[in-house]
């Protein structure tokens, strides 16, 4: 099931199909390690809602819910 | 001499190297970003000596941010002898993201592997043969941190350092091989230095190459459309997917992982907590009061505040008892900071006696000892008396720092910050600013987007940095001693939470008028916890304590000079009483201005002493407290019945008495030196950190944001009910912009 990133719930994982938007942003994403094929954690959002935190390559990134938007998620089925 | 550059990513523990390899100092966070311009150190850890080149740390070599185009014009212009890649361990993946771009240069590349000390703790392995025979060039195993594998990463970068290379890319499997390999054909014709990177780069689209090689741009174009793949010519994404991919595939090999236990790490733990939904932003205020509490408070525990304890000692050994009123007072036990405070304050008290009969001793003429006691060395020592307590909340902002918290304040405090125009990465800069301005302004480089960069200078200033809060201290102590019922600890705080108020306030109205736009992007490493190193500590504070000290010796030995010379001589160069010098005249002939604020005409014949101390501020800010340290004396010789004072706030006070200010033109006071100009280093660094010919703008920015808010502050505390005419005419600017705005932005509206 695809799914924006800005759409998870904490805890969920799932892997990146795909990275829209442009520009400066863009590149910053990819530049972060998070692009297509990539495992993602959503770890939590932030105690006022945005921006949240996830883990990817093994390390934590924070992105505000508008750049989350840009990410196009493959739900990971929960064993 | 062999020239080596060290980069690598943001917090990968570069600069700790850069210290290992050179002996020297430098500064270590642990937040991304603390090193932000270059820096070069001689290493002689090796058979010859080599300069070090320490880059601003970089995740990529794009071209978005101006730390990313530091490093990528020094690495192509400069032509080092070789770079050293340091990568972490703990995250090879992101780490070797760089290195796959630094390859692509024709410079030989020796990748050190740091923090394979606490890979190993964790129960993984690093394989650097493995590695270095994926990446095909040295990879040597380090802990910078604790000098393990120095030696041998000198060996090798010295040796890598003889040798020539030509680039490498990973993109060689990829689809896009042949394309770059034209167009890196086509470059090298052309004369042009690492063909490869700039093909890659051009291929990326990366727009100062379009603009440099527009002829191979169409070689690109043409073949985006002659290949049909399914990136559809998107070949930012499918590069760094490529790059990504290249790492997945040896990374696994290089690193065998351990069962990584589902346990939580200590770092979590902490995590938990400290961003924690409901718990988060509390306790980030909690730690900002304790930060200043543990600082400032006269009453730690407020013994005296809610049962009245005080602690009066009598001895009847006058020594003895200021001695003991270092540690507690009749208001209580003090806390840290202020204990500090008095040890030096004791010490300084001691010292200037001894100065003072010394001097008289070796029989100096009158005006000499003038100059000496109360030129010299009171407005030295009014600084000097500061220190330690000053370099304590520096060491409590260093253990924030370190500690990796910084980055959760910005996480935490982002959507708050955006509110008003900013992004929550522009709060590090401005919570450095605590410390001092300069290298808060200097960090404000890691901020992408120019209007951004921009407002975080402009108020940077407004959060009270160490040479700052003497005022504060001074101001507010004299105020409490004057009027019971007035904690001096809260007034601080509350006055550094104004300055940081105000920041926000001017953000959020520069936004709405002059620096219209989108806020910045938010894309952040959070670094793991840990705990804060002694050593990088110590070196630190030790790098602060000689700045002040040496600032103390030079600009403020010399302002304090001219100042003492100008309250002492007239115009016709003969010694006088201060009422008839030449500072008095000075001082007199622009009083009025400051009318509005409360310390202008109103003060009568010593007032221009506030607006003499706030001129001088401009210079460095601890003038402020050594003009009133020069002066006081001076007109409290005119004064009977004349009480110096015992402790640091005494000169104060007794300017306090002298002039008849009232508490709240004091405080206007101190507000206008938190907002005004900051001293000439912040704002020369400012004027390097914006952008050129719009320095004045900035300058106006100052001038016009402390006057009006003194004068606002002054006259909210003195007439309560002025807050409503003040608020009416902000809602009236406020409606105005409003209006502006939305005439502009409205498509029929012409």
């Amino acid at each position: 099931m695809e799914k924006k990133l800005s759409e998870f719930t904490p805890g969920e994982r799932g892997v990146v199909r795909r990275i829209e938007g442009e520009g400066r942003v863009r590149r910053r994403i990819f530049d972060m390690g998070v692009t297509a094929g990539a495992q993602i954690v959503l770890r939590k959002a932030a105690p006022l809602g945005d921006p949240l935190e996830i883990t990817v390559r093994g390390y934590e990134l924070t992105l505000r819910k508008s750049e989350a938007a840009c990410v196009t998620m493959e739900v990971a089925k929960d064993a | 001499m062999l020239r080596i550059a060290l980069a690598g990513n943001p917090n990968s523990g570069k600069t700790t190297l850069f210290n290992a390899l050179t002996g020297s100092t430098a500064h270590v966070g642990n937040w991304p970003g603390v090193t932000v311009d270059k820096r070069e150190g001689v290493c002689k850890k090796g058979s010859v000596p080599m300069a070090v080149v320490d880059l601003p740390g970089i995740y990529s070599l794009s071209p978005y941010t101006p730390e990313e185009m530091i490093a990528r014009n020094f690495l192509l212009e400069e032509k080092p002898d070789c770079v050293i890649n340091i990568a972490d361990a703990t995250n090879l993946e992101r780490n070797l993201y760089l290195t796959t771009q630094l390859l692509e240069m024709d410079v030989p590349v020796v990748v050190a592997l740091n923090m394979t000390d606490v890979l190993q703790k964790r129960g993984d392995k690093a394989d650097a043969e493995k590695l270095s025979a994926a990446l095909g060039v040295p990879v040597v195993c380090i802990s910078a941190l604790k000098e393990e594998g120095i030696r041998d990463l000198v060996q090798a970068a010295y040796k890598a350092a003889q040798t020539k290379r030509a680039g490498t890319s990973v993109l060689a499997q990829s689809p896009l091989a042949h394309l770059i390999d034209d167009i890196t054909i086509a470059l090298r014709g052309k004369g042009v230095a690492h063909p490869l990177f700039h093909a890659v780069k051009l291929a990326e689209g990366d727009e100062p190459e379009v603009k440099a090689h527009p002829q191979e741009m169409q070689t690109v174009e043409a073949f985006k459309k002659k290949c049909a793949d399914g990136f559809e010519g998107d070949y930012e994404a499918l590069i760094a997917d490529a790059r990504y991919g290249y790492i997945t595939q040896h990374f696994s090999a290089a690193v065998s992982r351990s069962e990584r236990s589902e346990k939580l790490s200590a770092s979590d733990k902490a995590d938990r907590i400290l961003t924690h939904r409901v718990w988060g932003i509390p306790i980030f205020l909690v730690i900002l009061f304790a930060l200043f509490h543990l600082t400032f408070a006269e009453d730690l525990f407020y013994l005296n505040a809610i049962f009245k304890i005080g602690f009066d000692v009598e001895t009847g050994n006058s020594v003895l008892d200021s001695f003991v009123a270092v540690f507690f007072s009749s208001a209580g036990v003090a806390a840290p900071g202020v204990i500090l405070f008095n040890l030096m304050g004791f010490v300084c008290t001691l010292a200037g006696n001894g100065i003072a009969s010394g001097v008289s001793a070796a029989g100096a003429a009158d005006w000499a000892q003038g100059l000496v006691n109360d030129g010299i060395w009171a407005g030295v020592s009014g600084v000097l008396s500061f220190i330690p307590q000053i370099l304590f909340l520096f060491l409590l902002l260093s253990i924030l720092e370190d500690s990796g918290y910084m980055a959760r304040v910005a996480f935490i405090l982002d959507r708050a910050f955006r509110k008003f125009g900013l992004s929550g990465r522009a709060f590090i800069p401005m919570i450095m600013g605590f410390g001092c301005s300069v290298p808060a302004a200097i960090n404000t480089r890691t901020l992408a987007d120019e209007k951004e960069r921009i407002m975080t200078n402009r108020v940077i200033p407004f959060f009270t940095c160490g040479a700052k809060a003497p005022i504060l201290a001074a101001v507010c102590g004299a105020i409490a001693a004057q009027y019971a019922g007035i904690n001096a600890d809260l007034l601080v705080f509350a006055l550094y939470l104004f300055g940081m108020a105000m920041a926000v306030l001017t953000v959020a109205i520069m936004r709405q008028t002059t620096m219209k736009g989108e806020v910045a992007p938010f894309i952040m490493e959070l670094p793991s916890y840990h705990l804060p190193q002694l050593r990088s500590l110590m070196v630190h504070l030790w790098d602060k304590l000689k700045h002040y000290i040496k600032k103390a010796f030079t600009v403020i030995v010399a302002s304090s000079v001219v100042i003492w010379f100008l309250s002492n001589f007239s115009w016709n160069w003969q010694m006088t009483e201060i009422q008839n010098s030449i500072l008095h005249d000075i001082g007199a002939f622009v009083q009025w201005l400051c009318t509005p604020m409360g310390f202008g005409s109103q003060l009568g014949k010593f007032g221009w002493v506030f607006v003499v101390a706030a001129v001088t501020g401009l210079i460095a800010k601890e003038n402020v407290i050594s003009t009133f340290y020069v002066l006081a004396p001076a007109i409290g010789a005119l004064i009977p019945g004349w009480d110096d004072g015992e402790s640091g706030i005494g000169p104060v006070v007794a300017l306090m008495q002298a002039t008849g200010i009232t508490w709240q033109a004091l405080i206007a006071f101190t507000v206008f030196n938190m907002l005004t100009i900051p001293c000439f280093a912040a704002a020369a660094t400012v004027r390097g950190e914006t952008p050129k010919g719009k320095f004045r703008y900035t300058l106006a920015f100052w001038m016009l944001t402390s006057y009006l808010t003194a004068t606002a502050v002054y006259l909210v505390l003195t007439w309560w009910w002025t807050v409503f005419i003040l608020l009416l005419l902000a809602a009236l600017f406020a409606a105005y912009v409003a209006l502006r705005n939305r005439a502009k932005s409205c498509p029929c509206g012409r």
